[in-house]
């Protein structure tokens, strides 16, 4: 294997057992994710789509019984999820939480300065801010507001698509970001998502084909019972939105 | 510092001290010989020597009271306080003049640069009495009087007469005829009919000594149509063992007047902080106290307001911080005592790593009130499961008409929280001192900027090194 190619390996998940209070939910789930490719996760509710988003991301919450996952090379599983976050990981939330009384502009800043390596200079960081709002169509007034406070579900999205522009991820989780957008909404965050990508590794959890008429993936995995059971192209998810998920269920009993 | 002090106040920044060098200083422990002598160093006039020995024997018969922090409160020693102590002759205007001690703490803490930025005037006090004063000159020409209260009873001898102890007599309690006993410095401060003090006045109060008393004694009269807004600091240095802080505010809004009186009480951890504080407004004034508690080791203080007229308005917005060893037991009281007035109350308090907030509150609509409104919010958020917040609401409402709300809620730092900041690059501490100067931003957004900024970073220091 050439170097390049080591470099170019974003995300690499090798058998992956994982639980919660003892409960296994990720049963030996394994793919790799390289820079500038998009992968798209579907399947049922419950078939442990977040909780592979959340593991990668270094959630406490779940405990790794088996398997390994490596970011950029290095096994990650000490790694705390700040330091994550601060080597170019970023998880956009199914549910983002609400922080009462810390404003949006500040919240950015901070955090941005804290995932950044050189001082952040003011009034660089707000053209930064300010272009990528526009591109997000979002009204300024949202920077004094409080983080997720009382914002629909649609601005909860924009949000998350906003914080990923402004912190440039090497490896970006989306964790059903589309659900819930009316369509113009959807267009403005695939934009956001279509402008991160070339340069990331790509991890798009969904149930919907409908994202993918604005986001071009280059794989798409099903996951059932916390593995994948089938991959293939852009394709696939159209069968999925066409005929379900039985016809997998079957084969994956076979 | 001893170990054992640094083990129970953790890193308290303003924990540091000067030498003593004190050119007055009092043998420990109370008696009418020693109010006596306070009174005649600072030859005072006959009434309130008087007042201040009648007081004394008040404080001496009555009991300690049998609420709040008990157990804490009859470990006071009483006969181990220094109750007078001078560290400088005289009360300078110019810094200059201050002696190098204590000028330097006063630098180290801020002061002489915040009174050039923003203030419109400052005292600072250390130990007993004021050591360096001064206002604006353009407010000296509009007639406003701000001086240090000793001062103030020399220089207005008729004004303060008139409204000393109207508020809170000394036989309010135990603590407040203490006061009134041995009490020194504080500020002295009449705003004349529609003057606007635009520029807020400071006060900064300072412990230096080692079982000291302080007792200071503040008056505020705003005339009518007047307003003002008068910040006060607090802080001392750490010792293993206590000094007593008990302090008497008195103010008085007159018709239309308005005062603003902020507080950020921030004193170390072996302090006992046992303050009375009660406003009057009368017919259409209004009385706020901002009144941020982070420090000390037993606070038991209830900003209160009388609503004297018709139409005036009470606010009080109040912060506690209740780490290791500390207990705050803050709140309000609010009396209506006249038709259509109104009142609003927030409280906001955080316990953590054991420490114990409680809120106590009072609300009292008289029969003849009529027309009155009053909005009671109480938010405590616990950081982790060995602390403890409770409420103590007490509600006297005579009136029918009375329109009343209140809310209480008690939270915990979700994990859903700490997961999402530190997913954005936020360490468990970092993400901590987000989540808590959020919950008190609606406080602190009502703070002088500069001291909003202070405050935020007081917290985010609170919250370092205490995550395991």
């Amino acid at each position: 294997m050439r170097g390049l190619t080591m470099a170019d390996e974003i995300l690499r998940v090798e058998d992956l057992h994982v639980s919660v209070d003892e409960t296994p939910i990720l049963n030996g789930m394994s793919l790799t994710i390289n820079r500038g490719e998009i992968h798209v996760i579907m399947g049922r509710n419950g078939a442990g789509k977040s909780t592979l988003a959340s593991v990668v991301m270094g959630h406490p919450a779940y405990e790794i019984t088996q398997g390994t996952i490596h970011y950029m090379g290095t096994n990650i599983e000490e790694m705390s999820v700040f330091e994550r976050a601060r080597a170019g990981m970023f998880l956009s939330f199914q549910y983002p939480a609400v922080i009462p009384g810390v404003q949006v502009g500040t919240f950015l800043k901070k955090s941005v300065q804290s995932v950044r390596d050189e001082p952040l200079k003011g009034r660089e960081f707000r053209k930064e801010l300010n272009g990528a709002m526009q591109a997000l169509e979002m009204e300024k007034s949202v920077l004094s507001r409080y983080v997720n406070d009382g914002f629909s579900g649609g601005e909860k999205k924009r949000l998350e698509i906003l914080q990923m522009l402004l912190l440039k991820p090497t490896l970006a989780l989306l964790d059903e970001t589309d659900s819930g957008l009316d369509i113009d909404a959807l267009r403005i965050v695939a934009k956001g998502i279509n402008s991160v990508a070339p340069q990331a590794g790509c991890l798009i959890i969904t149930h919907y084909q409908r994202l993918l008429d604005h986001v071009q993936p280059h794989f798409v995995h099903v996951m059932i019972d916390g593995t994948v059971v089938e991959t293939g192209g852009p394709e696939l998810a159209i069968k999925l939105e066409e005929q379900g998920y039985d016809w997998l269920e079957t084969t994956a009993e076979a | 510092m001893s170990d054992e002090a640094r083990e129970a106040v953790g890193d308290y920044q303003f924990g540091f001290h000067d030498p003593e060098n004190a050119t007055i200083r009092f043998d420990k422990g109370l008696s009418e010989q020693v109010v006596r002598d306070i009174s005649a160093l600072k030859d005072e006039p006959e009434w309130m020597t008087d007042i201040r020995v009648k007081a004394y024997h008040h404080f001496m018969d009555r009991e300690m009271p049998d609420w709040g922090n008990c157990g804490e409160l009859n470990n006071i020693d009483f006969d181990n306080v220094t109750y007078f102590l001078r560290s400088s002759d005289a009360t300078e205007k110019d810094w200059d003049d201050v002696p190098d001690d204590i000028k330097n703490t006063f630098d180290r803490l801020g002061i002489p640069e915040a009174e050039q930025k923003w203030l419109g005037g400052v005292t600072a006090q250390y130990e007993s009495e004021a050591v360096y004063h001064s206002i604006r000159e353009d407010l000296e020409a509009q007639g406003v009087l701000f001086l240090d209260m000793d001062s103030g009873l020399k220089e207005h001898p008729e004004i303060v007469k008139q409204y000393f102890g109207t508020v809170i007599p000394y036989s309010d309690n135990k603590f407040s005829a203490l006061n009134t006993a041995v009490w020194s410095g504080g500020s002295f401060i009449y705003v004349p009919k529609g003057v606007h003090v635009e520029m807020p006045v400071q006060a900064y109060f300072r412990i230096n000594a080692q079982n000291m008393g302080q007792f200071e004694r503040t008056l505020i009269i705003a005339d009518e149509g007047s307003s003002i807004h008068y910040v006060e600091g607090c802080t001392a240095p750490t010792y293993s063992t206590d000094s007593l802080h008990s302090a008497v505010v008195e103010l008085i809004a007159m018709k239309g007047a308005k005062i603003r009186y902020s507080t950020i009480q921030n004193w170390s951890a072996n302090v006992y902080n046992l303050v009375t504080k009660r406003g009057v407004a009368h017919e259409n004034a209004t009385v706020e106290w901002v009144d941020g508690n982070i420090g000390s080791k037993l606070t038991m203080k209830y900003p209160a307001v009388l609503l004297k007229g018709e139409g005036a308005h009470a606010e009080v917005i109040s912060v506690a911080y209740a780490g290791a060893g500390q207990h705050q037991d803050a709140g309000a009281k609010v009396h209506h005592l006249a038709p259509n007035t109104t009142s609003s109350i927030l409280s906001k308090s955080i316990s953590k790593n054991g420490g114990r907030s409680s809120y106590r509150g009072m609300l009292q609509v008289t029969p003849k009130s009529h027309g009155c409104r009053s909005k009671i919010v109480c938010d405590a958020l616990m950081l982790d499961n060995d602390s403890r917040s409770d409420t103590y609401p007490t509600m006297e409402i005579g009136n029918s008409t009375a329109d009343l709300e209140h809310e209480a809620s008690v939270s915990k730092v979700s994990s859903d929280q700490l997961f999402y900041l530190m997913s954005r690059g936020f360490s468990e501490e970092e993400a901590m001192g987000l989540i808590v100067n959020g919950f008190f931003e609606p406080f602190t957004r009502e703070l002088p900027m500069e001291y909003a900024v202070e405050l935020n970073k007081l917290l985010e220091l609170e919250m370092e090194g205490s995550i395991g």
